[in-house]
């Protein structure tokens, strides 16, 4: 990325991390069916949605979960990698919405010579509901090496 | 479209623990750049090679979310490797673990193994809960990463 890399020491637990905002369209749910191959019919087919017992057609929760990836690739940024990251979908989102995507530091350790911050990160709708939750546990690289 | 073999619930069980055999990936460049405009992703990571280079990548590296979408082409057009259960379903999670970076131009080896599975009482009623394993292995035949998935069958 073009921004500035984060370094382990730059950051706090309890610190937020940077918002993602993201506003999917049924247009980008079709574009997501055709890239990941999921072509479950609830999230283009409005009839086929309804037939399901859902409001309409509802975004992708691997698309959410994407999402997620994304702020936590954005803020590793290079020369940082993300180890592992959970997302888990609570509740249907429709598109249309604004989805934010939010997060914060929950721990902060040095393991072998890894330097690690864990997060929790979720995703909120328009009505600032958390519809998505997850969890990352990311290596930064640091000024000591 | 070929119909998927559904299968019960007891036989979903039997499968936890045993990995399917291995089916063999190219990892590609324009699947990678597509993958990430769906998300609306613009890093360079996944569209710029040459960027990729001088960082010391071969070519584009995949985002963690790219390590399960190999679910799909192994399913429509040959037999199921794995349980598929009936009814109506719903992704009720992924998780991902990335051991080494997965380049354009990666020949890799995935296998699929159900982890877990469980029911719950939930506002759908009773809920199965199926948890997928994809396993991508390199030519060397190191795991690289794991995509997990969480599917809910209502």
């Amino acid at each position: 990325m073009s921004k500035q890399q984060l370094y382990w020491e730059d950051i706090e637990i309890g610190s937020a991390l940077p918002d993602l905002v993201k506003k999917p369209t049924t247009r980008q749910l079709v574009q997501w069916a055709g890239s990941s191959g999921d072509l479950y019919e609830i999230h283009y087919d409005k009839d086929q949605a309804l037939a399901n017992k859902l409001p309409g057609v509802i975004v992708h929760g691997a698309l959410k979960g994407a999402f997620l990836g994304q702020m936590l690739t954005d803020l590793v940024g290079d020369h940082g990698t993300v180890k592992k990251y959970t997302s888990s979908y609570r509740g249907m989102d429709v598109p249309g919405d604004t989805l934010t995507c939010k997060g914060k530091v929950t721990k902060k350790y040095v393991t072998g010579n890894e330097h690690i911050i864990e997060t929790e990160m979720w995703i909120e709708n328009g009505k600032g509901e958390k519809t998505t939750t997850g969890t990352g546990i990311l290596v930064l690289p640091s000024k000591t090496k | 479209m070929t119909t998927r073999k559904y299968v019960t619930l007891e036989a979903v069980k039997k499968s936890v623990g045993i990995e399917s055999e291995p089916s063999i990936f190219e990892i590609e460049k324009e699947p990678i750049r597509r993958w990430a405009d769906a998300i609306g992703d613009t890093n360079p990571l996944y569209h710029d090679e040459e960027y990729c280079k001088k960082l010391g990548y071969r070519s584009l590296i995949v985002p963690p979310s790219y390590l399960t979408n190999y679910d799909y082409p192994l399913t429509p057009f040959t037999e199921p490797k794995y349980p598929v259960l009936t009814g109506r379903t719903l992704n009720g999670g992924n998780e991902y673990e990335c051991y080494l970076p997965v380049q354009a131009g990666d020949k890799i080896s995935i296998t699929i193994m159900t982890s877990d599975v469980y029911q719950r009482e939930g506002r759908l009623g009773l809920m199965t809960f199926v948890v997928t394993d994809y396993i991508f292995r390199n030519e060397k035949g190191e795991k690289v990463g794991i995509g997990r998935h969480i599917g809910i069958h209502y």
